[in-house]
């Protein structure tokens, strides 16, 4: 494969260098925006501009210290692990069904559940919004953590279902044959190997309820208001360095997500590669 | 035990065997369907309900028929060729009465002020100086008295075609369409016509999106799928990086970079090209480079993958056959690629044509897509009639475009399982 375009002449190897020289000027446009930001948030000055008068923490003290910052955080960890342990239970078990099931209604049933990715968000919160309000779900915390909930499930049954593609049905039946009880065979045999697929989505479920703002804005009452959702009205009415340590907090517990996805991504393609 | 089950099976005759399995078969499914059930229920009570609630209001018609229920019905028969006779007036006169002691006069006139404007005006006036009930036998002449609109036809003929129970009007509407007195379809007022429109610039950014998406997406993954597996994996941080980064922290860090006294207009004044702050951002141009960075991963992502697909000894035999690099490129290679130039491109703008937070904040008025209106008309000016049919048009262009992706991408995995 990494010989594939070797360059052989010389014409070649001017086109390859030209999509290497473009390719990377993408990668750069793609990065530029969000490493531009991170320094100014260290700056001691309140100007979103370089050179940085000088460094500081004052913007992180200044959020750590603003109530409405700090509840707004909160109010996402909250909401994102409520609506990941729901979306887990749910997820899973529409997964280990959807595994076992065989029916020309499949495809139709996978279409529904995975229909909330598809669905633009204004749609989705406009709709909760009408269908919430006579319940009384709107600026309550179990609303936005159900409105979450629907959100991030496909994200738990997609990933969930791939572990369960490849996982191996023989050992469920080989426990069985020893006379472990269904149950007793989930939490033995099946649950230790679908594991790293079950954190993953877990992961999953967690990112998309913490970047969710749409459907916060339609739903989420002052006492509610998420991190995205306080970002965003920080961006209407005017950029604050503060914003910009919001932004660096946010991106830190991404990366931190990402990592931690992609670890557990090496640490199963290693497992497999060993059981070959 | 086992000698005993197998003479037993040999006792037996097929039938029972194929029963116990086809009942054994049954357990199962229904196994499998109860762990499905939770999910499915669950999602009819936080996404498919208010969605198709959201649908139902946006040909639900319940203002007029509520509060106006006697009017509603004296009109049931009228033929809309004159103004109607004593009974309607009276009806009316009589319907007002009572929404104006319930206090619902403002619920039915707002709905009628959509169908025809100035409505309010005639309903509140009317309300206002209708002391009593008119004498039988009066009621036309007291109503015309108090405002000359009841002596119209149109004034009637709006108030007939918002008596429901189901309304074409606002999905008409939304398509820039609406009845004209006689009930025929026809182009809607100049100053209410604006939503094809805002269809076609919601249509023409994605497109364009999705356009410098597939031109700049294309190399990065090119470069991506040729590179060894470890250089690769180390470059393909920059495109996952972003792609987990906060919609809003990508879109603050553009509006950062590009506002006037912004990163990149400072060091074009600093470099001395320019003497005055270029606009770069609450403008078109700052629409499409913030969609663009935000779906960017979108379409690198399907297209690496199928570009990873592709084996060299393709392109290694069409060098062999003669094929110069630029002929094997675009006859072998290319045509290889359109599935996941298909696929990269149709989730574009898939999710491009329902953004609604990136343009809000980047873009100026005149940038705002169809997701900002069905907003707009959601939380400032509720008219949830019209906001439910917008949201109803782009539904549909969704889960139309949702299908072809879906059979698009089955079709992969198919021809995929079969190179295999």
């Amino acid at each position: 494969m990494s010989d594939n375009h070797a360059p052989r002449t010389a014409s070649q190897r001017v086109a390859w260098i030209t999509t290497v020289v473009v390719a990377s000027l993408v990668l750069v446009f793609l990065m530029a925006p969000i490493l531009a930001i991170m320094p100014l948030s260290f700056s001691s000055g309140s100007y979103l501009t370089y050179p940085l008068p000088g460094f500081s923490l004052r913007w992180y003290e200044d959020f750590l210290n603003s109530p409405r910052w700090v509840s707004s955080l909160k109010n996402s960890v909250i909401i994102g692990v409520a609506s990941t342990i729901l979306s887990m239970v749910l997820g899973t078990l529409a997964s280990l069904g959807l595994a076992q099931w065989k029916s020309k209604f499949k495809p139709l049933v996978l279409a529904i559940v995975l229909s909330p990715v598809v669905v633009p968000g204004v749609i989705t919160a406009v709709g909760l919004y009408f269908f919430f309000a006579p319940l009384g779900l709107t600026g309550s915390y179990a609303g936005l953590i159900l409105a979450h909930t629907a959100l991030s499930t496909p994200f738990v049954v997609i990933t969930v279902s791939a572990t369960l593609q490849s996982f191996d049905m023989n050992l469920a039946r080989a426990a069985a044959s020893l006379g472990a009880s269904p149950i007793y065979a989930f939490r033995r045999v099946i649950l230790p190997l679908i594991l790293p697929g079950l954190a993953s989505g877990a992961l999953f479920a967690f990112a998309t309820s913490f970047d969710e703002v749409v459907v916060v804005l339609f739903m989420a009452g002052p006492e509610q208001r998420t991190l995205p959702r306080e970002m965003f009205s920080g961006i209407r009415e005017n950029i604050s360095p503060t914003i910009t340590a919001a932004a660096v907090i946010l991106t830190t517990i991404s990366v931190i997500l990402l990592a931690t996805l992609e670890a557990l991504r090496r640490r199963n393609e290693r497992l497999k590669g060993n059981l070959r | 035990m086992t000698a005993a089950f197998v003479a037993g099976a040999d006792a037996s005759s097929e039938v029972p065997l194929k029963r116990r399995l086809k009942r054994a078969e049954r357990t199962r499914r229904l196994k499998a369907l109860a762990l499905i059930l939770p999910l499915l229920l669950f999602l009819l009570f936080t996404f498919l309900g208010p969605i198709a609630g959201m649908l139902w209001r946006s040909v639900d018609d319940w203002e007029v028929r509520q509060v106006m229920p006697h009017t509603v019905a004296a009109l049931a028969d009228w033929d809309g060729k004159d103004v109607p006779g004593e009974p309607a007036f009276a009806a009316l006169a009589g319907d007002i009465r009572t929404a104006r002691d319930a206090g619902t006069v403002a619920i039915a006139s707002k709905r009628l002020n959509y169908a025809l404007n100035g409505f309010r005006t005639i309903m509140s006036g009317t309300a206002r100086n209708l002391k009593t009930l008119p004498e039988p036998g009066n009621a036309k002449d007291t109503l015309i008295a108090i405002n000359p609109a009841w002596g119209e036809r149109a004034t009637w003929a709006a108030i007939k075609g918002a008596s429901g129970p189901l309304t074409s009007f606002y999905l008409l509407g939304a398509l820039d369409l609406t009845r004209n007195v006689d009930g025929a379809i026809v182009a809607a007022p100049e100053e209410q016509a604006i939503y094809r429109d805002v269809f076609g610039r919601t249509f023409t950014i994605s497109l364009g999106v999705t356009v410098l998406c597939l031109i700049l997406g294309f190399p990065v993954a090119y470069m991506l799928a040729t590179l060894p597996t470890g250089q690769s994996n180390v470059l393909m941080i920059f495109v996952l990086l972003p792609f987990w980064t906060s919609l809003l922290v990508r879109t603050c860090a553009w509006i950062v970079v590009l506002q006037s006294e912004g990163i990149v207009n400072d060091s074009l004044r600093w470099i001395g090209l320019i003497d005055e702050p270029l606009r770069l951002i609450y403008n078109r141009f700052g629409v499409y480079v913030a969609m663009t960075h935000v779906l960017l991963p979108f379409m690198i992502l399907p297209l690496y993958s199928s570009m990873r697909s592709i084996s060299p000894a393709y392109m290694r035999a069409a060098a062999s056959l003669g094929a110069s690099p630029v002929t094997a490129f675009l006859r072998i290679y290319l045509p290889q690629t359109v599935p996941g130039i298909g696929a990269g491109s149709l989730l574009v703008f898939i999710l491009a044509i329902g953004y609604y937070i990136t343009p809000a904040l980047v873009g100026g008025a005149a940038d705002q897509m169809i997701s900002y209106f069905i907003a707009f008309y959601t939380t400032e000016t509720v008219n949830w009639g019209l906001a439910s049919a917008l949201g109803a048009v782009l539904l549909l262009a969704t889960l139309l475009l949702a299908v072809v992706y879906g059979k698009l991408v089955h079709g992969q995995q198919v021809t995929g399982g079969m190179k295999n």
